[in-house]
């Protein structure tokens, strides 16, 4: 296939600030426009332009883990952000926030960490899908 | 801690994952997950039978706003017989299941569903019972087209657009529901629906719900799915959908018709009555036609859905005891029988009856595993499917049901002709091909153990029935008086 050098050269910058814009999305999301969902489908897009501009199999060189491994991370980091209310005696799931925003981040709590587990299992499952199709 | 159920299988779902490359680690969580899964289940069992109800507020978040999970006698029997079920299916699969099935995902799979039955069984929302469907109908959509073979494939398109069909009506009588009576948490919803002036929309909405629940748990006349998907994928699979998903929607339809819709139950339960004959008839005269051991198997699984709902047509505390029993008696049996007919495969190389045979008396054993289920689901005593039937029966000659009375007695009889067909096909007779039947393979231990442990489990649960027959019983009271439900989780009374 040909390669656009417009295209891949554009890649190479769009990329990151793709991935910084995901990253934003998601911590912004507990109240306003965002979240885990988003900000995962953003980042896959910005890893599918890549592949896209470049190729599948650079890609896969390029993500320093396995998809799978990131949607087994998430579902994990989802799953601990249940459990840590219950060592402070909560029922499950319930929210806990620290006393203090952290600066740039904001409020930090234990709906954060579900998001970014939301946030790796879209990225996972959405780049698994796309790389497998695209490989074929 | 009662969301355990739900928790353990997505932990081991995520390890499997994290083992993606690694089948020796992803079999061993298997067996782990399925064995802590069911301590969790006895444990949960244990407690609601000592301290009644148990709910949990998801999130901190009070009833009627935020989801809670409920667990009624019903729901912990559920779930501990389904962990049973897993179980032995995970012993089963680690010969069972070949290794390209297992690189492309079995066991993340097989937990995945694990964690949609079980939340399905313990949750007490409406909306979030529709999404544990979807996790359930999910991974069992992709359970059914592993492995890619060409009937396979067939058989899922058949099975995920009906399903979907039934995840659209459950979603539309949602919307109604919701319409009218604000709320989708069952005891806010079991607590306002008497109260609302609606005329007939009630009713209405019942028999959406009756409708999409009737597609997943196959009954008369919306099963053609089964039949069309289940003989298809590897007999492991079939054995474990056989004994969770169809009994999920029973479930489902147990939970709305005793805690939502019992304004007019002249009416709707008097449909579920007929529905539950024409089941239970075209179940066993559909695995009549049959020659093929799956086929005919699953034709079976129909039949007896039609029990379990004569129970929740009659709607008594003895005939729901009774149908509760029986769902027990059922998981088990039927589970058991496709196991063995996955170990006879094994060793003849084919399911067809036509060509097997003989197998009683070279291997004696497989022939007792085989038959004691068997006679079981036919209804002989001292096995689990006799007093199962008999506490129907008894419940039906209580109220005075006679019709059905005779057509289950009589699906009974039919169901040991067919028994008695594959007895007679597979085990009795000569062998076609002597020459082959004499080189059968070898069968690995962990097949015939398994199976062998399951058919225990189910004899034991004939020589326990007084006490199971009791415990079913308790189960049946908490569902026959709603306002103990509504109590336990909103702690008002109606």
């Amino acid at each position: 296939m040909h390669r656009s050098i417009l295209l891949s050269a554009a890649a190479r910058y769009l990329m990151p600030l793709m991935l910084v814009f995901s990253v934003f999305l998601l911590i912004r999301g507990h109240n306003e426009v965002g979240g885990g969902f988003v900000g995962g489908l953003v980042a896959t897009s910005a890893l599918m332009l890549y592949a896209i501009a470049l190729s599948p199999a650079a890609l896969r060189k390029l993500l320093p883990v396995e998809p799978h491994l990131l949607v087994s991370a998430g579902l994990i980091s989802a799953l601990v952000s249940g459990l840590i209310p219950m060592l402070a005696g909560k029922p499950f799931m319930t929210g806990l926030w620290l006393k203090y925003p952290i600066p740039v981040i904001g409020k930090v709590g234990t709906p954060l960490l579900f998001d970014t587990g939301v946030y790796l299992v879209v990225i996972g499952v959405v780049t698994w899908i796309l790389l497998t199709l695209a490989e074929e | 801690m009662i969301a355990l159920p739900i928790l353990l299988p997505l932990l081991f779902g995520a390890l499997c994952l994290m083992a993606w490359q690694n089948p020796r680690w992803q079999k061993a969580f298997s067996l782990l997950g399925t064995a802590a899964q069911f301590g969790a289940a006895i444990w949960l069992l244990i407690r609601v039978q000592q301290n009644g109800i148990q709910h949990l507020q998801v999130g901190n978040w009070p009833a009627p706003f935020g989801i809670v999970l409920v667990v009624d006698l019903l729901s912990a029997i559920m779930v501990t017989v389904a962990a049973a079920v897993a179980l032995v299916v995970a012993a089963y699969s680690q010969a069972a299941i070949d290794s390209p099935r297992v690189q492309y995902g079995y066991y993340p799979l097989f937990f995945f569903l694990l964690m949609g039955v079980n939340g399905a069984f313990i949750t007490g929302d409406l909306f979030n019972l529709y999404v544990w469907f979807e996790v359930m109908l999910m991974s069992s959509f992709v359970m059914l087209a592993l492995g890619g073979e060409r009937p396979q494939i067939e058989g899922a398109i058949k099975y995920v657009i009906l399903n979907l069909l039934s995840s659209t009506l459950f979603l539309s009588a949602l919307g109604l529901l919701y319409n009218l009576a604000g709320t989708l948490n069952m005891a806010d919803l079991a607590l306002r629906l008497p109260g609302l002036e609606t005329g007939n929309q009630i009713t209405l909405i019942a028999m959406l719900f009756l409708v999409a629940f009737g597609i997943k748990s196959a009954i008369f006349p919306l099963f053609f799915w089964l039949p069309a998907s289940y003989h298809t994928p590897p007999v492991t699979i079939t054995a474990l959908f056989s004994g969770l998903l169809t009994k999920v929607g029973v479930y489902a339809l147990f939970r709305v018709f005793t805690l939502l819709f019992v304004q007019d139950t002249a009416y709707t339960h008097t449909i579920l009555l007929i529905i539950a004959g024409f089941t239970m008839v075209t179940g066993v005269f559909g695995a009549a036609a049959q020659t093929d051991l799956r086929r005919l198997l699953s034709f079976h699984i129909i039949s007896q859905i039609g029990y379990l709902l004569m129970g929740l047509g009659m709607f008594s505390q003895p005939a729901l005891a009774a149908s509760i029993y029986f769902m027990v008696h059922v998981i088990l049996a039927k589970t058991s029988l496709f196991l063995v007919a996955g170990i006879v495969e094994k060793m003849e190389g084919s399911y067809n009856l036509k060509e097997l045979g003989g197998i009683y008396s070279t291997r004696f054993g497989v022939a007792l595993l085989f038959l004691l289920p068997a006679l079981s689901l036919a209804g002989l005593p001292p096995l689990s499917g006799f007093f199962a039937k008999l506490a129907l029966v008894v419940a039906g000659f209580d109220l005075h049901q006679y019709a059905i009375v005779a057509v289950g007695l009589g699906v009974s009889l039919m169901t040991l002709y067919s028994m008695t067909k594959i007895w007679n096909e597979a085990f009795w007779k000569e062998p076609k091909d002597p020459i082959r039947h004499a080189k059968h393979k070898p069968i690995s231990s962990w097949l015939w153990a398994s199976t062998a442990v399951l058919v225990f489990i189910s004899l034991l649960a004939g020589l326990l029935a007084e006490p199971l027959l009791n415990l079913a019983n308790q189960a049946a009271a908490q569902l026959a008086d709603p306002s103990i439900y509504i109590q336990a989780v909103l702690g008002v009374a109606p």
